[in-house]
C-alpha cells in the first residue's frame, strides 16, 4: 500500500476527450521542454548528410538537398518524454523510415540512431518501418529549431522521445539489438510509454 | 558525450517503489527546501544522480516526479526541490510535508551526469537557479572523498535570497573557488557579478580549455543553452561538457 499524502491532490487536467491518449504516469504539457546530455551542436547544412550505415561500411548517404528531394510526409502525433510530460498533436514534416530503409538491400533486426554530438538510441527495425518512424525537419510549419535536435531529429512517437533521436545523422543496421546511450545509463531497451518502461527492468 | 568513463549499469532488476520517511525539512529559500529521506534499504548512489519520487492522495490519484539528488554518496538520501507554481507535486514537497511523513521513492537513476573522484578535474560547475542541485551534491562528494581537484562553482541566482545552500558554499576554501551573479537584484555593497551568464563572463571566469577541464552544467534550458554554446566557443571538448536541463513544462 502506498503512503497517502495529505494535502496532496491533482492539480494537472486532462484535455477533454484526451484521456486515452495520455500513458500512465504523464501529464500533458503546451510547452516543449528540453532535455539533452550535452552542448546542442551545430552542423551546417552544407556539411550534413545521412548515412545507413552496416558494420563500419556506409552503405548508403544523402546529402541535405537530396533528402529535401525525398517524398516528405506530415505527421501529426502526440509525443511522451519520460520525464513525464506528453504533448499532443505535434506536427511534424519529414522523410518517412521506409523511404529510406527501402533503398538499401538488408535483412537487420535492429537499428543504432546516431547523432552528432555522439548520441545513438537502438530501436528494433520492426519500430521504425511500417510507417512509424520519420528523420523529421520541420516543427509546427517552421524548420526544427537546434535545441529540439534540428536540422533533422528521428521521430518515434510511439516510444518514449529518448528514443526520437536529435540531430540524428544516420542509422547503423544491425542484426542483434545492443544498448545505446541512455539505454547504458540505466534506461529501458525498449520504452513503450504505455507500459511505463522508464528505466532497465520496468 | 564520447570519451567519457565506461558506465557503470543499474541492476539489472526493476528498480522498485521504497517507502521513504522525511527526517529533516529544511527551508533554503523562501520557494525551496532540502527534504532528507530515511530509506531503509537504498542501494546507494553516485554524486549528480536523481530520483523518482511519487505522492498518493487520498482518492487514489498519484504522481511522479524526478528529482536531483542533492547528497554526496554518503551522505544520507536528500533532495532539494524548487516550488513550480503550475507544479502538481513541488508544491506539496515545498509546503505540506512534514517530518514523519511518508512517501515513496525509486532510484538512483541516471549514470551520465555524475562525478567520481576517479573523474578528476579541474572541475568548472555553472549552476542556475536550483540547478545548484546536483552541483552542490558533486561539490559534497569531492570534499567527503578528500579530493584535491580544483573546482571553480559559478553560480547563478536572481537575488541573494534565492542563493540556495549560500552558508554551505561559502564555507569552502581549499581548491574550491564559489563565483557568484545575482542577475536581478544586488543588495548594497556586492562585489560578485551582476549579469547573465555569457560567453564573455565564461571567457573571465572559467578555466581555460587548455587544462581540459570537466564541465557540468544544470539549469534552466536557456541557461544551459548559452553556457554549453559558450564553453564550445571558448574552446571546450564538447564531450567534456555534461548538461541537465529542466525546462519546467512552460519551456518551448
Amino acid at each position: 500500500m502506498s503512503p497517502i499524502s495529505h494535502g496532496f491532490h491533482r492539480r494537472h487536467t486532462v484535455p477533454d476527450g484526451a484521456a486515452d491518449r495520455v500513458p500512465p504516469g504523464q501529464y500533458v504539457t503546451d510547452g516543449f521542454p528540453v532535455l539533452s546530455a550535452g552542448p546542442t551542436p551545430h552542423t551546417p547544412l552544407t556539411e550534413w548528410t545521412f548515412s545507413i550505415r552496416q558494420g563500419s561500411s556506409t552503405v548508403k548517404s544523402w546529402t541535405w538537398q537530396e533528402l529535401q528531394q525525398l517524398p516528405a510526409e506530415t505527421a501529426t502525433v502526440d509525443i511522451h518524454c519520460v520525464t513525464r510530460w506528453s504533448k499532443l498533436d505535434t506536427e511534424w514534416r519529414g522523410v518517412s523510415v521506409d523511404t529510406l530503409l527501402d533503398q538499401v538491400e538488408h535483412d537487420a533486426g535492429y537499428i543504432m540512431a546516431f547523432s552528432d554530438g555522439g548520441y545513438t538510441t537502438n530501436l528494433p527495425l520492426a519500430d521504425v518501418t511500417g510507417g512509424k518512424a520519420w528523420v523529421a525537419f520541420s516543427f509546427a510549419g517552421a524548420p526544427l529549431e537546434p535545441e529540439h535536435g534540428g536540422p533533422a531529429r528521428l521521430l518515434v512517437p510511439h516510444l518514449y522521445f529518448w528514443k526520437s533521436a536529435k540531430w540524428v545523422r544516420g542509422l547503423e543496421l544491425m542484426d542483434e539489438d545492443r544498448p545505446g546511450f541512455w539505454e547504458t545509463y540505466g534506461y529501458n531497451m525498449y520504452g513503450d510509454p504505455w507500459k511505463e518502461q522508464r528505466y532497465q527492468g520496468d | 558525450m564520447e570519451g567519457t568513463a565506461v558506465p557503470r549499469r543499474l541492476s539489472s532488476g526493476p528498480l522498485s517503489w521504497e517507502v521513504a520517511t522525511v527526517t529533516e525539512v529544511t527551508s533554503e529559500t523562501p520557494t525551496v527546501r532540502t527534504i532528507k529521506l530515511g530509506v531503509p534499504s537504498w542501494p546507494g548512489h553516485r554524486a549528480g544522480q536523481h530520483l523518482d519520487v511519487r505522492l498518493t492522495a487520498e482518492d487514489g490519484y498519484s504522481a511522479e516526479r524526478s528529482y536531483s539528488i542533492a547528497a554526496a554518496a554518503d551522505d544520507p538520501v536528500a533532495i532539494t526541490v524548487e516550488r513550480l507554481d503550475d507544479g502538481e507535486v513541488s508544491p506539496y514537497l515545498t509546503e505540506d510535508v512534514r517530518v514523519g511523513d511518508e512517501l515513496e521513492i525509486r532510484g538512483p537513476v541516471g549514470g551520465y551526469f555524475v562525478w567520481e573522484t576517479a573523474d578528476g578535474g579541474p572541475l568548472l560547475l555553472v549552476g542556475g537557479g536550483s540547478g545548484i542541485v546536483p552541483l552542490r551534491a558533486i561539490l559534497r562528494q569531492r570534499e567527503h572523498s578528500g579530493s584535491d581537484v580544483p573546482v571553480k562553482l559559478l553560480y547563478s541566482a536572481r537575488t541573494l535570497s534565492d542563493l540556495i545552500y549560500r552558508d554551505e558554499l561559502d564555507s569552502y576554501h581549499d581548491g574550491v573557488e564559489i563565483i557568484y551573479t545575482l542577475t536581478r537584484e544586488q543588495p548594497a555593497g556586492w562585489t560578485g557579478y551582476t549579469r547573465r551568464v555569457d560567453q564573455a563572463l565564461l571567457a573571465e571566469t572559467a578555466w581555460p580549455a587548455g587544462k581540459d577541464p570537466l564541465a557540468f552544467v544544470c539549469g534552466p534550458t536557456s541557461f544551459v543553452e548559452t553556457v554549453a554554446g559558450g564553453l564550445v566557443a571558448l574552446g571546450y571538448e564538447p564531450g567534456r561538457i555534461k548538461t541537465e536541463r529542466f525546462g519546467g513544462t512552460g519551456g518551448s
